[in-house]
């Protein structure tokens, strides 16, 4: 299945692109679309133990599961104010 | 008469403080509290040059009425806009407006710090610090709206 993957601020730079569509098995979750994109891109590696994600632009736990066509995003520590 | 402004709002455009201020208050408060964040010319030894602000803009704004949606649990009656900006802030420039309106100020005053403390804790929004000598992103807390103990955090600091 496909998802949408979305990358913010550092995460962003680090790999590059902001945006991308990824080929994840079926059942994968949050956290296995993460280690994907770790292999992809390892510099993102660093953040492994400090990301937050949202799917369908909602917070979300690493465990959730995904579906054909979400979209997730991949956000480091925030930094508003 | 004025168009009334939306309580949330991420903006590339400069905030409007008295927009914000107004944007909440009703008959039946007495109090409104504001805090307006601004971008200051120094940050951990460095001299500042300019902010440029990044948002997931869409979560962004659920995490502001999350935000508020906390605060009048817990202080009944109380009501929060709050407006962040996004892209370039130059020196001196509000990045974030927020103001609480309550029949109390007491209240007001609370809610108006928990606010901050929580933008700053769940708001998925960077700070990209440009400086003389180079650029770094400002990484804060792991963003998680579920967590109690940072929600406590954000009370004591409202509360003391």
């Amino acid at each position: 299945m496909y998802v949408r993957i979305r990358l913010f601020a550092r995460l962003r730079e680090l790999a590059g692109t902001s945006e991308m569509s990824r080929d994840v098995p079926d059942g994968a979750t949050a956290h296995d679309a993460w280690n994907h994109l770790v292999r992809e891109f390892p510099s993102l590696g660093d953040y492994s133990r400090n990301v937050a994600c949202a799917v369908n632009e909602e917070y979300a736990r690493p465990t959730s599961p995904l579906k054909d066509g979400d979209e997730i995003a991949f956000l480091p520590p925030v930094s508003g104010g | 008469m004025m168009a009334r402004q939306s309580s949330f709002v991420v903006t590339s455009g400069a905030l409007d403080v008295a927009a914000v201020t107004a944007s909440g208050a009703r008959a039946t408060d007495g109090a409104v509290a504001t805090f307006v964040g601004l971008v200051r010319d120094h940050n951990a030894g460095r001299r500042v040059l300019w902010l440029d602000y990044e948002a997931f803009a869409p979560l962004a704004l659920k995490a502001f009425e999350q935000i508020a949606g906390e605060a009048a649990d817990r202080w009944p009656g109380a009501r929060l806009a709050i407006h962040h900006r996004t892209g370039r802030v130059a020196i001196g420039e509000a990045s974030v407006a927020i103001a609480a309106a309550s029949p109390h100020r007491a209240d007001a005053f609370a809610v108006c710090r928990y606010a901050i403390e929580r933008v700053k804790q769940i708001a998925p929004i960077w700070k990209h610090e440009h400086f003389v000598g180079g650029d770094v992103w400002i990484e804060g807390a792991i963003a998680d709206p579920s967590d109690d103990a940072a929600r406590r955090v954000a009370l004591e600091r409202a509360c003391t």
